[in-house]
């Protein structure tokens, strides 16, 4: 198992899949520290 | 990846602390997934951006891998990834991450 507590988290979302403010809701439960947050969109 | 982003996450991998940091995806399927995970471990495979050849080895992970769920309170999880969960292939997407570890 993983373990994110203390890491520096890169959040690379996508429109078409998971926005990059889910991935950081998600990885803060965690006990990660997010650093860089982007969502992409092709349309 | 596009090129303003590879720059960012360059220049942030630059500033230090490099052992402390790793990559979450939220990318819709194992093509577009695998294309951002070599970006970020060997260097952008196009050799169009500024990771071109600069193989930054960043541990990547998807937030459908069955590893990552695991360790995310399930009231979160649910709600910020919700249905997503069913609507895309998570097999599909944690084995194309598998394939290049």
């Amino acid at each position: 198992m993983i373990d994110l507590k203390g890491k520096l988290v890169l959040c690379l979302g996508e429109r078409d899949g998971i926005a990059a403010p889910a991935l950081q809701a998600c990885v803060e439960s965690a006990g990660a520290e997010v650093i860089y947050t982007e969502t992409q969109c092709f349309v | 990846m596009d090129l303003e982003e590879q720059a960012n996450i360059a220049r942030l991998v630059e500033s230090g602390q490099k052992d402390r940091m790793v990559a979450m995806l939220g990318m819709p399927n194992p093509a577009s997934t695998r294309m951002v995970a070599m970006t970020l471990q060997e260097g952008d495979p196009s050799y169009a951006g500024p990771l071109a050849g600069i193989p930054l080895g960043l541990p990547v992970y998807h937030i459908l891998e069955d590893q990552v769920r695991q360790i995310i309170d399930p009231a979160v999880y649910e709600n910020e990834v919700g249905p997503m969960e069913f609507v895309l292939d998570g097999a599909a997407i944690s084995k194309a991450l598998d394939a290049g570890r």
